[in-house]
Parts: C-alpha cells; sequence; structure tokens
C-alpha cells in the first residue's frame, strides 16, 4: 500500500512540474526545439532544475542497502551504447520533433482534455505494441 | 512564439526532480514515463498496480496545479491529425527501443551519471532540432 503512495506522490510531483513549466505545451517544447528560430531556453532551465534536484536523491539512494518501501533497487545496470539504443533514441528524436509530445507530456495533457493529447498517446500506446510485437522477449 | 519563463522552468524542473529523486528513494525506481507505461504491455501482477498509481498521479498533477497554482495549461498543438499518429507511433515504438525517453534518460538518466543515458539524450535531442530544422525552415510548416 505505501508503495503504491510512493509512486502516486512522484507522478503527481511530475505533473505538477510538467504543468508549472509548461512543458505539456508542445509549442513551448518545439520553441525550445527550434534553435534556429525565435529560441525560448525554457526546456533547458527544467532540464537543469530536475537534475539539480535529483542528483542528490540519486545520491542518497545509492547509500541506502533498499528503498524505504520496496525490497530492491531496480535500476538498470547495464554500461554499453548499442545500436538498438542510438536507434531507438533516434526514432523517439523523430517523433518528437514532428509535434512536440514525448511521453510525460503527452500523458499528463490527457488531463486538460485536449484532442490532439488524446490522438497522440492512443497511437504513441500503439507503437509500444507494435515494439512489443517485433521484439517479445524484451 | 513563445516567451522565456526561466523561473516557472527552473521551479517546474525542480518539482519533476524531486518527484523522480522520491521515487528513487521510497520505490528504488526510474522514474521513466515511457519505460512505466509500456511495462504495462507485459503485465505482471506485482508491477500492474504501482504502475497505475504512478500515472494516475501524473494526470492528478495538473489538476492539482490548477487549483494551487491557477495554472491553465495551455495544449497548442499546431501538426495534422495524421501527423500526431506518425508522431506517436514513432514516440512508442522508439522509447522502448531504446530504453527510456526524456524523463528516464534526460532526467534520472543523467543524474545518476548513465554513460547510456547520455549518449540516448544527446542522439534524441540532435535528432529532434534536425527534424524541426526540415520541417520548419526546409518545409515551411
Amino acid at each position: 500500500m505505501m508503495r503504491l503512495l510512493g509512486a502516486l506522490i512522484a507522478g503527481c510531483l511530475i505533473g505538477i512540474g510538467l504543468a508549472v513549466s509548461q512543458m505539456m505545451n508542445p509549442d513551448k517544447v518545439l520553441s525550445f526545439i527550434d534553435f534556429f528560430g525565435d529560441w525560448d531556453p525554457t526546456l533547458a532551465m527544467v532540464m537543469i532544475g530536475a537534475i539539480a534536484v535529483a542528483v542528490p536523491g540519486f545520491w542518497l539512494a545509492g547509500k541506502r542497502e533498499r528503498p524505504l518501501l520496496e525490497a530492491a533497487f531496480t535500476f538498470p545496470r547495464r554500461k554499453d551504447i548499442d545500436l538498438r539504443l542510438i536507434g531507438g533514441a533516434a526514432i523517439f528524436g523523430l517523433g518528437w520533433g514532428l509535434v512536440g509530445f514525448c511521453p510525460g507530456p503527452a500523458l499528463a495533457a490527457l488531463s486538460t482534455g485536449a484532442t490532439p493529447a488524446f490522438i497522440f498517446v492512443a497511437a504513441m500506446v500503439a507503437g509500444m505494441l507494435a515494439y512489443k510485437a517485433v521484439f517479445p522477449s524484451r | 512564439m513563445s516567451e522565456f519563463t526561466p523561473l516557472s522552468g527552473l521551479l517546474g524542473g525542480m518539482l519533476i526532480g524531486l518527484g523522480a529523486a522520491l521515487f528513487a528513494v521510497l520505490n528504488g525506481r526510474i522514474a521513466g514515463i515511457s519505460g512505466v507505461l509500456g511495462g504495462l504491455a507485459a503485465p505482471s501482477a506485482s508491477d500492474t498496480p504501482w504502475r497505475i498509481a504512478f500515472l494516475a498521479g501524473l494526470l492528478l498533477g495538473p489538476w492539482i496545479a490548477s487549483a494551487a497554482f491557477a495554472i491553465r495549461p495551455d495544449i497548442t498543438v499546431t501538426g495534422s491529425p495524421m501527423l500526431l499518429i506518425a508522431a506517436g507511433l514513432l514516440v512508442g515504438f522508439g522509447t522502448r527501443l531504446g530504453n527510456g525517453c526524456t524523463s528516464g534518460h534526460g532526467v534520472c538518466g543523467l543524474a545518476r551519471g548513465s554513460r547510456r543515458s547520455l549518449a540516448a539524450t544527446v542522439t534524441f535531442f540532435l535528432v529532434a532540432v534536425a527534424t524541426v530544422f526540415v520541417m520548419r525552415r526546409a518545409l515551411g510548416r
């Protein structure tokens, strides 16, 4: 029960952060990605703020034997940079650049009832299921 | 075009970072949205409830922000429905293939000094910049 509360609170804080920073708005995200246009550096501030707070959090987690509400940490341990990682990131970057939605903001934007968010999320879920169909073992 | 909003950007970013930090310390997990959502495609009885709780929080967050800070989130999309579908398919497939998105690689991965996440973040940023350049400057969309 407590671990569900932990997940709910973490998700909530991220949702509030996405709304406060306006990163839920694809137009604002694209204004950052559009380096050669009328550049809006806000997304860089969001990343700086997020990483500045996340670094001590992960440092603290690394000092502990186990997390507070679960039996063990489930952080990835891989260090190799392979074609799947880079290829997947490139495919994601292409989709992100086309509209300005990435997974977190798109899901958070569902809460506003905005139709484009529903269309995007439905397609995103289809893309995830397609991945599962192509690589069933992973 | 949108206006530079450094303070709300920094504050919002810190809230996102706080969510990621708490999820790491409390639940021992990476707050990567594509991973949390994509994991539902291979349901396991022990994982599904926390995934749903996390995603419910993500959708609840903007409502809380509206109530607490009187923010009315603006969602402006310039692309057509066909473009949204194409983008969604690419984002869904690509984030699963590459094991993460802006939150998992970009925030959590960079914060924990992961080489893989750095490589992924640089890649998706560069490809996104190139995509927007082609769409806006070359195709004039």
